[in-house]
């Protein structure tokens, strides 16, 4: 047995040294990092320890700017795509005809360029001297007035950006739920109809609990993927996320670091140390939440 | 509730290259009486689940009607037929306690049937009553046997207080034991509710053990719908003589001629009357029960093995005309005389013997009787061709005039009188009469 043991630990060796060193190993330096006061990578010193790098983060306005975006990010794209995608999975699964090319449509956001998604929301909603933007002529064209969305009012900021977030997960999730929609045992389906249950409630009752499983993973891998959201923001307002007002949390962190010459692991650290804070209460909250209203079979 | 399928058909469209139609269900016309239980029995692929599935409304007939009473329920959702289903993997939502799935059904109902709380346990108690199983309404599916779960799965179908109850192979997922005690809770719970009930299945011993009324189906065709004893006893034809009975019945290829039936040359039975019509070759079915152990009986066969299981024995023996390596027979073990090799002779009984036409396998229909009876006659029929053929063989009429009555031997029964214990001996057929416990 313990020889076994020793083999097993050898095999794993190889991913467990590398997993040690650019995981585990940084994961403590960013937590040391942040009670380190003013600490400078280059001279490699700081002048003390103690909670300042907190206190400094959640006082400054850029960082409770990045906050609010990304909270409202979460709470809009999150249940938004998740309830679109359901919605989408069960049409997708009931219909016969031209099936997978719905589902190879639906599925086309996943495996598409960046660069070309860029592009078609630039058309979208980029106001250019020659257009407004597909979305502007629409309201126009029903009476509103056009709004600029990429460099108007925050809202509309907001919403490019969740829009472009949704559209961006969703064939993921679509993907995920079709497959468990498809892995329901369809005499649970004979039976509700039998009872004389509405659809709806066969809806509701059966097939909901019996994919709870799915739903839930997208849920929280939603949640932290939401949290983590830089790059799509980038994509759409440009690198100076701190003067469009649309920052991230991890923007916010990316710039303590990098821009501007950088050099401030010390609130970088106090801050991914926030996020991670939050992402893991949230977690632990959906995982309570699951207890109740997951079956695993 | 009665049943009626009135020339049911159901044709499933082809797949792949050669687009045919397939006909699972042909033309089905029979009656299910009100508070029966009957049997869908047929081997994999008859058409059994095709036609449950079609009285539960989950499938449209192609053609035909069904009637429930005097409703027309073809064009009926399944919601509104007012059935119970089990399905064969029971199909218990696993999510849901055994209270919660039992009760799932009451709590579809609307508008006037609307239940309170109240009432909807009332139900779900008495159906969890009803098939034992009060002490598990807090248990998941999960944490269920096999049997348990089957018996969740019926006290959900019966909660709604269905007209009709069907069940779709109730056992086969059930270990051996287990199905025979289920097999007899199944008949019980049918005769205390008194619902008309249907099941499928594909073991003959389980439609035989607990139905009124056997529906016996081959690739889509009725073959025979009868009580388990007729079906047994005065199979519609080959197809069903072969397929129920444990163990089944011995196959032989035989000849009607002269009046007479005759197996490997040698004459077996007489063919009664002017019924002579069918002379030539004809399938001979002959149940294990059918032969009687005879030291100079009509059919003569090479041993190979007795089978002794205390109450009867199963003689194991070649015959060249058989169209099975070996044929069994089982004789009572009173009968028995310990040979176990050489020659061994039978006489057949003529209730056990059937004949078939061999291209079509339909029963051809001719009282047979024993050659005794019509022994005196018999020599003066010229049988010259098969003298010669088996010449070692000679008819033993003379001996005959001494055997008994066939088919009937002396069995001694133990009988509670008032006065207290009594022997008595009966005359009784000891192969087919298993009289357990119980007035005699």
């Amino acid at each position: 047995m313990e020889k076994q043991n020793l083999k097993a630990f050898l095999y794993l060796l190889p991913a467990l040294i590398f997993l040690g060193l650019f995981l585990v190993y940084p994961l403590i330096d960013v937590f040391v990092y942040s009670f380190e006061e003013g600490y400078s990578s280059a001279s490699q010193s700081f002048f003390g320890v103690g909670d300042y790098n907190y206190s400094y983060v959640l006082h400054d306005p850029y960082f409770t700017r990045a906050l609010i975006n990304t909270v409202v990010l979460v709470l809009v794209t999150v249940p938004v795509s998740t309830g679109l995608a359901l919605m989408i999975s069960c049409a997708l699964v009931r219909i016969r005809k031209l099936r997978s090319l719905f589902q190879t449509l639906y599925f086309l956001p996943y495996v598409t360029n960046t660069l070309a998604v860029g592009m078609v929301f630039m058309v979208l909603f980029k106001t250019t001297p020659y257009s407004e933007g597909v979305v502007n002529m629409l309201i126009r064209l029903v009476g509103g007035t056009g709004v600029d969305f990429i460099d108007g009012p925050w809202w509309a900021k907001m919403f490019v950006l969740c829009f472009y977030t949704i559209w961006i997960v969703m064939p993921f999730k679509i993907l995920i739920l079709t497959s468990a929609l498809a892995s329901v045992n369809p005499v649970y389906y004979d039976v509700a109809r039998v009872d004389g249950t509405s659809p709806g409630r066969i809806f509701r009752r059966v097939t909901l609990p019996l994919i709870s499983p799915s739903v839930f993973y997208l849920v929280i891998t939603g949640f932290i993927g939401a949290f983590k959201a830089y790059s799509d923001a980038v994509a759409l307002f440009g690198t100076n996320l701190n003067a469009a007002g649309m920052n991230t949390l991890v923007g916010y962190v990316f710039d303590m670091l990098y821009r501007d010459g950088g050099g401030y692991p010390s609130y970088a650290s106090a801050a991914a140390i926030i996020l991670f804070a939050i992402v893991l209460t949230i977690t632990v909250i959906n995982l309570l939440v699951s207890r109740k209203h997951v079956h695993y079979s | 509730m009665e049943i009626v399928l009135d020339h049911l058909t159901k044709k499933f469209p082809g797949r792949g290259k050669n687009k045919q139609e397939v006909t699972a269900v042909n033309d089905f016309t029979f009656t299910i009486p009100d508070g029966k239980l009957a049997a869908l029995l047929g081997p994999s692929g008859c058409g059994k689940s095709t036609t449950l599935n079609m009285i539960c409304g989950l499938l449209k007939p192609t053609s035909g009607e069904i009637f429930f009473g005097d409703k027309n329920v073809t064009g009926l959702p399944p919601e509104q037929r007012g059935v119970g289903m089990v399905f064969q993997n029971y199909a218990l939502y696993p999510h849901m306690s055994v209270e919660q799935n039992i009760r799932f059904p009451l709590e579809n109902f609307r508008g006037k049937d609307k239940l309170s709380k109240e009432e909807m346990k009332n139900r779900v108690l008495e159906a969890a009553r009803l098939v034992h199983i009060e002490e598990l309404l807090d248990r998941k599916p999960s944490e269920l046997s096999g049997g348990q779960q089957q018996r969740v799965a019926i006290a959900r179908a019966l909660v709604k207080l269905p007209k009709v109850l069907l069940l779709d192979e109730p056992l086969s997922n059930l270990d051996a034991r287990l199905r025979l005690a289920t097999r007899e809770e199944i008949r019980r719970i049918q005769q205390e509710t008194g619902i008309t009930t249907v099941f499928v299945t594909h073991d003959q011993d389980e439609a035989m053990s607990i139905s009124d009324l056997i529906v016996v189906m081959k690739e889509g065709v009725l073959q025979q719908v009868d009580s388990p004893q007729k079906v047994y006893d005065d199979p519609a034809n080959q197809f069903v003589a072969q397929f129920l009975g444990t163990p089944p019945i011995n196959m032989f290829s035989g000849e009607v001629r002269d009046g007479k039936l005759w197996i490997n040359s040698e004459p077996v039975l007489n063919v009664a009357g002017d019924q002579n019509a069918v002379i030539g070759h004809v399938n001979v079915g002959i149940r294990p029960e059918g032969f009687i152990l005879l030291e100079n009986g009509a059919l003569g066969n090479e041993m190979v093995r007795p089978e002794i299981t205390g109450r009867d024995v199963s003689v194991i023996f070649r015959n060249k005309a058989a169209k099975s390596d070996v044929v069994r027979s089982i004789i009572s073990a009173d009968d028995w005389n310990h040979i176990t090799g050489g020659e061994v002779r039978f006489d057949l009984k003529p209730s056990k013997v059937f004949l078939f036409d061999p291209a079509t396998g339909s029963r051809i229909r001719v009282t047979l009787e024993p050659l005794t009876s019509t022994h005196l006659e018999a020599p003066a029929q010229p049988v010259p061709a098969k003298q010669e053929q088996a010449p070692s063989a000679p008819e033993p009429v003379p001996s005959r005039d001494k055997a008994p009555v066939f088919g009937r031997t002396l069995t001694t029964f133990t009988v509670l009188t008032e006065d207290g214990e009594a022997e008595a001996v009966l005359e009784t057929d000891a192969v087919d009469t298993y009289i357990g416990t119980g007035e005699v």
